[in-house]
């Protein structure tokens, strides 16, 4: 089967989404950036793979007409991403363990040893059906459970709380840029499918049919801040303007305007009724107001990014916030909250204004028009939302807000509309110069 | 750092740019050499300078827009600017004041290494910006020496009217030329710069025929990197001489001899590939890391095929010559024709007229933090130029002098998205 694979390296994550031939969303995967951009990539592409075999799999079932009415592939599901975890936890307590000084082995050595044990005991709560996982990213999960357990035993068995959480800071960095093997999905179905003695036949059937499917990259498309690392050749490389005006117009064909909000930079950006870009503004010599801003009050209110949303949504009286200097924030937040205001509603002031500035670009770039499309990570925050259906609708009239719950892929799958293009007029351009007929 | 690959990589010159450079240091060497030698010099402003006038009583132009430039082509304006801000100077303030400010206060050595003479006569002839104005406070309090300002209308309707023109004249007649004859100590000459000003306009025919070169394909110039090179000697210290006659005609040579030979621009890391896109730009350039804001561009085969900055002394390209017929009417024009002094309707025209006369894809504006004399208006140009043209305009931001506003990777990302928006345009239209 023949792929076309756009790849959006952001600042905070990277996206990876696979087009099928016949040009249908096939599998999206995402991991978090990290220094090693390849590594980052290879990544998000292998976790797309993944994602288009289940997808493969779905199909195969269908087709055998055995359908999935008890639910046997979600749990599927659950089982491979638990042997993914189990691997790359073996390979964090190897890294953690090569850390670890001869001195240390009866104290620190003994605890973290210990540690690594119950995290791999942990695995099977953390993978059942309805546990609630904070991430999907390895970083994430492991991070979270050791941290906890370190805070646990440090105290119990009196070691150093810094040198443990130490050994995962500098392990987990040598863990996450590993090169990770091309697909990797059939050894893990295979645990998985063991590890679920009672799976009925016709998803073991479909699993191995799909994991018989050859899978080939036909061509790529990367976009993103590091586009220009990407490993692949520059005319292959699109700016994620024209990835986001794209992707956007694949998922909601009547768009007009585009907001997109990510980590470091916020784009408006207005297209026509083929999705080509006609105009676009970006944020301005600073990344004030952009997502990472969010993330820095979260850190600053010791709470999870998508807590803070919700939290906001309960504000009853808004503070009137103007700063969107992501270091004045904290600043900001602290003065406010020993004015005794509530935190609600300095969350609410703290989102309304980073959409402010966002309306200030979309004004820029030529305003609203109908319909109008919210891409990127904080079109996942519901008070981020709010602030901006408010606002549009004061500034712009009532209009179309389309928000894809996969906007986050928004980039990724213009990019993978490229790469079919261009793979379609590669094919075309070899064609004539083998004196073929053209399609 | 850019700066670093700016001074250390080998830099492609052009025979013009090798004489223009022997020019420019002949002249800072002049006015290093004034103290023994006596010559008097004047501080004054690019746009609307009185360059033939000056000349005509043997005085010295200095103009400290130049130093601050030169000095950030140089790398120093990022300790000038430190200096100034040390004195109070806000981070908002014109970048090139604080430039010039701190290369003062760092003992006046000038870009090429040789201490400037303090002024013996400021000498403000455009007050179109506002900052020039302050900028010369400054300087009147730093050095007691005297001062004289010329009032220059806004062309708010768009032309110039002949009160204006009178107004100007009577403040050239009455203030002016007096405050030259006191510094120097020599009368008012008129023949003397009727004579500079037949010389000027032939310089300035030939620097038209050399910005005209860019309506050929592939473009024989680029007409913002290349045309800041162009303008140097006519916007500064040399019209009106015969170097500065000789100059543009070796310039036009060179430059027409490419467009025979259908080859493109010469950049500073050597003949720039293919031409892939055709530009207009509007607003001045990026100096700190200006070999790789060009680099940019080069590297996607975008060529600038007009620019507003190369008209900031005289938009000659739109007819305006000096006049030995009318010597101190034509001056007077000069000073109000300076493309900041025209309408923001005049200067939408402008673009418009640069995209189709030009044949260019489309504009792209740089908009510099620290300076309001270009920035206010552009996006409503940019609106209307896309309007009227039906070509996509682009947005970036930087700054003159400052490199603190140079964000590298956000400018190329903008650049690159602005690109091949035409090009997915290009594409759609033939699909």
């Amino acid at each position: 089967m023949k792929l076309g694979v756009g790849i959006d390296l952001g600042s905070t994550t990277t996206k990876a989404v696979i087009l099928g031939e016949t040009g249908e969303v096939l599998g999206r995967g995402i991991t978090n950036s990290r220094s090693n951009y390849k590594v980052a990539c290879d990544v998000a592409l292998s976790e797309a793979l993944t994602n288009a075999r289940f997808t493969l799999v779905s199909g195969a079932l269908e087709r055998a007409g055995a359908g999935d009415a008890q639910g046997d592939l979600p749990r599927l599901e659950l089982a491979f991403r638990k042997q993914q975890y189990l691997a790359q936890l073996t390979t964090l307590a190897e890294v953690i363990r090569a850390l670890v000084a001869p001195r240390e082995a009866t104290g620190v050595g003994r605890v973290v040893g210990e540690m690594l044990e119950r995290m791999e005991r942990d695995a099977d709560a953390m993978f059942q059906p309805g546990a609630s996982r904070k991430s999907d990213f390895f970083r994430d999960l492991a991070g979270s459970i050791y941290l906890r357990l370190a805070e646990e035993l440090a105290r119990s068995e009196g070691v150093p709380f810094d040198r443990l959480v130490g050994l995962f800071d500098k392990a987990i960095l040598d863990v996450e840029n590993r090169p990770s093997g091309v697909e990797s999905f059939g050894p893990y179905a295979a645990s998985a499918l063991a590890s679920f003695p009672d799976a009925p036949r016709p998803l073991r059937a479909a699993v191995r049919e799909a994991a018989d499917v050859p899978l080939e990259i036909a061509c790529s498309v990367g976009t993103g801040y590091g586009r220009a690392t990407l490993p692949f050749p520059r005319e292959q490389i699109r700016s994620e303007i024209l990835c986001h005006g794209l992707g956007a117009h694949a998922m909601f064909p009547a768009t007009r305007t585009v907001l997109d909000i990510g980590g470091q930079d916020t784009k408006a950006i207005q297209v026509d009724e083929r999705g080509i870009v006609t105009s676009f503004q970006m944020n301005d010599r600073c990344a004030a107001g952009c997502g990472r801003y969010l993330g820095y009050i979260a850190d600053e209110m010791n709470m999870g990014l998508q807590e803070l949303g919700p939290l906001a949504c309960q504000s009853t009286r808004p503070v009137r916030i103007n700063s969107t200097c992501t270091v004045f924030a904290g600043a900001e937040l602290r003065e406010r909250l020993s004015l005794g205001e509530k935190r609600e509603d300095i969350l609410a002031g703290l989102h309304r204004a980073i959409i402010l500035r966002a309306m200030s670009l979309l004004a820029r770039s030529g305003g609203v028009s109908n319909q109008f499309t919210f891409t990127g990570g904080v079109a996942k925050n519901p008070a981020a939302v709010g602030a901006l259906q408010s606002l549009v609708r004061e500034n712009y009239g009532e209009l179309t807000m389309n928000i894809s719950p996969d906007s986050i892929y928004t980039g990724a799958l213009g990019a993978a509309l490229f790469a079919r293009r261009d793979g379609s007029r590669a094919h075309d351009a070899a064609a004539v110069a083998e004196g073929r007929e053209t399609a | 750092m850019p700066d670093v690959s700016d001074r250390t990589a080998a830099v492609h010159k052009e025979d013009s740019q090798v004489r223009q450079k022997n020019m420019i240091a002949a002249h800072y060497a002049r006015l290093a050499r004034a103290p023994e030698t006596g010559d008097k010099n004047v501080y004054t402003f690019v746009p609307g300078n009185l360059t033939e006038l000056i000349r005509s009583f043997d005085l010295l132009p200095v103009l400290p827009e130049i130093n601050a430039l030169q000095s950030a082509m140089r790398g120093k304006s990022r300790d000038y600017i430190a200096v100034a801000e040390k004195l109070g100077h806000s981070e908002d303030v014109c970048t090139y004041v604080k430039c010039d400010l701190g290369m003062m206060k760092s003992g006046n050595v000038g870009p090429t290494g040789e201490r400037l003479p303090p002024p013996d006569l400021l000498l403000l002839s455009y007050t179109g910006c506002f900052t020039f104005m302050k900028w010369f406070e400054i300087l009147r309090e730093e050095y007691t020496c005297p001062v004289v300002m010329l009032h220059v209308p806004y062309q708010g309707d768009g032309t110039i009217t002949d009160s204006m023109r009178r107004y100007v004249v009577d403040q050239l007649r009455d203030k002016v030329i007096p405050a030259l004859e006191s510094v120097s100590g020599r009368r008012y000459d008129e023949a003397r710069l009727r004579e500079m000003l037949a010389r000027s306009a032939r310089a300035e025919d030939d620097l038209v025929a050399v910005l005209n070169s860019a309506r050929q394909k592939p473009s024989p110039i680029d007409a913002y990197f290349g045309g800041v090179y162009y303008i140097g000697p006519i916007f500064s210290a040399f019209r009106g001489t015969v170097e500065a006659v000789d100059y543009y005609r070796a310039l036009r040579g060179e430059v027409e001899e490419r467009g025979r030979q259908g080859l493109g621009p010469i950049t500073p890391d050597g003949p720039m590939a293919r031409e892939r896109f055709r530009l207009v730009v509007e607003g001045p350039p990026n100096w700190t890391s200006f070999r790789e804001f060009w680099k940019m561009f080069a590297d996607e085969g975008a060529v600038v095929v007009a620019s507003t900055y190369t008209k900031v002394g005289g938009v000659y390209d739109l007819g305006f010559r000096h006049d030995p017929d009318r010597p101190l009417e034509s001056l007077a024009e000069y000073c109000m024709g300076c493309y900041t002094n025209l309408s923001l309707p005049r200067r939408v025209e402008m673009l418009v007229n640069y995209i189709n006369d030009f044949d260019a894809d489309g504009l792209l504006i740089n908009s510099i933090k620290s300076c309001n004399s270009f920035s206010a208006g552009q996006l409503m140009m940019l609106r209307e130029v896309e309007r009227l043209t039906g070509r996509p305009g682009g947005f970036i931001e930087s700054d003159l002098v400052d490199p603190r506003y140079f964000s590298a990777a956000n400018i190329k990302n903008r650049l690159e998205s602005y690109l091949q928006m035409i090009e997915q345009k290009r594409a759609g239209k033939t699909a």
